[in-house]
């Protein structure tokens, strides 16, 4: 099983639904792409970097307390926090920037929600020497205003975006227009596994070094394959970069716990595979938030990075054929797990990751204790912290939470 | 209709030796009331085709002049049903051919089949859908030719040749020729290179050529028409109409129609 087919479709899911102006510019791409996986120099460099500029392999890490206060299944950690800059997103953005280079664009756009990927695109951007710009909702700017800085300090500019529901669905709107209009000079580097063919490809395959890593590391920990891995889903570049080298696995069961806001029930949530239906936003056909008409809803999750109305059409296609379970977690789940590893582990993780926490805290107790779980940390949670103590202490009102 | 009308537009101006007025308005902004009200004044005033703007929540390839028409028209309640019936309302009172310009979602959730169906009943002649490529177009294209309807492909300045014949050969009523790189809305001048752009379209095809995005002035209008056979004006009419009323909107018409 190869997917996607040519046309960039998984299953029923994907293509390419663009203005005619980024036509070609996604052909370019898809044939750069192509000749760069199969390039030594490429894989070489992007090897270089991951190892001594990322941080990799990052750690699996046994989390023994957390495990004894559930009592259920084993539960291993892969430490994507511990990447340079804080997220999973570095090896997207290290992978697509060599790109970029390598295609002789001069000046690299992206859109961010919490701010991870905008951080990991400014961070390469100063390493490689390119211009960047970067698109964010106005909401999320203010959400994320520690984001904004270190973006500023590693020489990006930061567009606040206050169109539509000011969140990272309007910022991709505002980096697609960018780049309609300065395509031949513009590198658009995708923060997830979203948008039109190649990306959801290209971003899935750069991802993918997080499922590898764990496949060799579970055997060394644990001496056998994992049961069941778990990673939060917003676009779901981190789910399926854990998920993609063990598809075939069919031993190996998959979860992908989406934002379930104020619950699924209300109209309050970013859970578009538990709760929308597909259709077509940026570029793709994939599950989407949307009302009968088609238009498309504003999500909400307490996690800016979570906060999208639409997910990777991969996950749709994951989805039908029943190879991954998604399910919703709450805002009030992902903060009580938010507490639960801060306290039991000394790991503060990121309100996104904090869903699949959430997911595993209810999950492994009730599963036997032979089995092995691995749960994704996407990201630390330094960029949360503020968020959190004004919902703890009652202002998460300030922060369009209540 | 359909492709009839259309046809029959680009033909009457052509022996008059003149171009075609294509104005865009977004259906529901401020109501549709107001709409067929524009429509009906615009038609008088000069406008050739009508293209209706479907509102949709995420119009990427549009710039600030019709996203913010966009979200009026949501507010004001406007969705697909609603403008098929002005359509119908309107094809009772005016000749000029109807266009429906949409975003592809929209379309796909009210159905293909059904949404030919109903266009064609209600007098529309044809759909334009901005992100939506040849490659993924195939179904709704057997429907528009089903029924006669026009299927309006977008070409833009950087598409290649390979691909301007790939949509050339599937496209009916006229050919909607973007003017740049880049999204609606009002801008000076004319782009570099535009004279060999449109050669390029014109050797590639029979159909009419109408250039779009950019275009507010009659000086731009007087420069482009001897290149083209239509040229269409949106955010300009929409920010009139919005910002001036309709009567401000009427006297641009009439002076776009002048230099063609």
């Amino acid at each position: 099983m190869s997917l996607p087919d040519d046309r960039g479709y998984f299953g029923a899911y994907g293509g390419r639904f663009v203005p005619e102006t980024l036509m070609p510019a996604l052909e370019e791409l898809e044939q750069a792409y192509q000749e760069a996986r199969h390039d030594d120099t490429f894989r070489r460099d992007l090897d270089y970097y991951l190892e001594h500029y990322a941080g990799r392999p990052t750690p699996l890490y046994y989390a023994a307390n957390l495990t004894k206060y559930l009592g259920g299944a084993r539960i291993y950690f892969k430490r994507e926090d511990l990447n340079h800059t804080g997220s999973h997103k570095l090896n997207n953005v290290l992978g697509q920037a060599l790109l970029a280079r390598r295609m002789g664009k001069q000046r690299l756009i992206a859109e961010t929600g919490a701010g991870q990927h905008g951080v990991a695109t400014a961070t390469v951007a100063a390493l490689l020497g390119i211009e960047c710009e970067i698109y964010m909702g106005a909401e999320d700017t203010r959400r994320q205003a520690l984001n904004v800085f270190r973006m500023e300090l590693l020489g990006a500019r930061v567009n606040p975006v206050a169109g539509g529901s000011a969140t990272l669905k309007d910022a991709i709107n505002e980096a697609l227009r960018d780049w309609v209009s300065n395509v031949s000079t513009t590198y658009y580097l995708l923060g997830s596994v979203v948008g039109p063919h190649p990306y959801p490809m290209m971003v899935r395959d750069f991802q993918s070094v997080i499922g590898r890593e764990v496949r060799q590391q579970i055997l060394a920990a644990a001496g056998r394959m994992p049961d069941h891995l778990i990673a939060c889903v917003g676009g779901g570049s981190n789910a399926i970069g854990l998920f993609y080298p063990f598809i075939d696995d069919q031993e190996v069961k998959m979860w992908g716990a989406e934002a379930a806001g104020l619950g699924l029930n209300t109209m309050q949530h970013a859970a578009s595979l538990t709760a929308g239906r597909p259709g077509v936003l940026q570029g793709a056909y994939s599950y989407l938030l949307q009302n009968e008409d088609g238009q498309v809803q504003v999500a909400y999750s307490v996690s800016a990075g979570l906060d999208h109305p639409a997910v990777g059409p991969e996950h749709s296609y994951l989805k039908d054929s029943g190879r991954v379970n998604y399910s919703g977690i709450t805002d009030r789940e992902a903060l009580e797990a938010f507490q639960l590893l801060s306290q039991t582990e000394g790991i503060i993780p990121a309100l996104e990751s904090a869903h699949a926490v959430a997911l595993a805290v209810k999950m492994a107790p009730q599963l036997p204790r032979d089995e092995v779980m691995v749960v994704n940390l996407s990201g630390r949670g330094d960029k949360d912290v503020q968020q959190v103590a004004a919902i703890l202490q009652g202002r998460g009102a300030d922060y369009g939470c209540s | 209709m359909g492709v009839r009308r259309l046809r029959a537009a680009f033909a009457k101006r052509k022996e008059e030796g003149r171009r075609c007025l294509i104005v865009y308005l977004c259906a529901g902004d401020p109501s549709l009331d107001i709409t067929a009200a524009a429509v009906k004044e615009l038609a008088a005033a000069g406008a050739d085709i009508i293209e209706l703007g479907v509102p949709f929540s995420d119009p990427v390839a549009d710039g600030p002049v019709i996203q913010a028409a966009s979200q009026r028209a949501l507010v004001s309640g406007t969705n697909l049903v609603k403008i098929l019936d002005l359509v119908k309302d309107l094809r009772a009172q005016v000749q000029v051919p109807l266009v429906l310009m949409s975003y592809y979602n929209p379309l796909l959730q009210y159905g293909p089949e059904r949404l030919t169906d109903d266009l064609n009943a209600a007098g529309g002649d044809g759909l334009i859908i901005p992100d939506l490529p040849w490659e993924e177009s195939a179904p709704i294209r057997a429907e528009l030719d089903k029924k006669g309807l026009a299927a309006i492909p977008l070409v833009a300045p950087n598409t290649t040749k390979e691909r301007l014949t790939k949509i050339a050969s599937a496209a009916s009523g006229f050919i909607y020729c973007v003017s740049l790189t880049g999204v609606t809305g009002a801008r000076e001048g004319l782009p570099p290179g535009i004279k060999e752009y449109l050669e390029s379209v014109r050797a590639a095809t029979e159909l009419p050529l109408a250039v779009g995005f950019g275009i507010s002035t009659s000086n731009q209008a007087r420069l482009l028409a001897p290149l083209c056979d239509g040229i269409i004006v949106g955010s300009a009419v929409v920010r009139t109409l919005h910002e001036e009323g309709l009567e401000a909107a009427v006297r641009l018409v009439q002076n776009l129609r002048q230099e063609l």
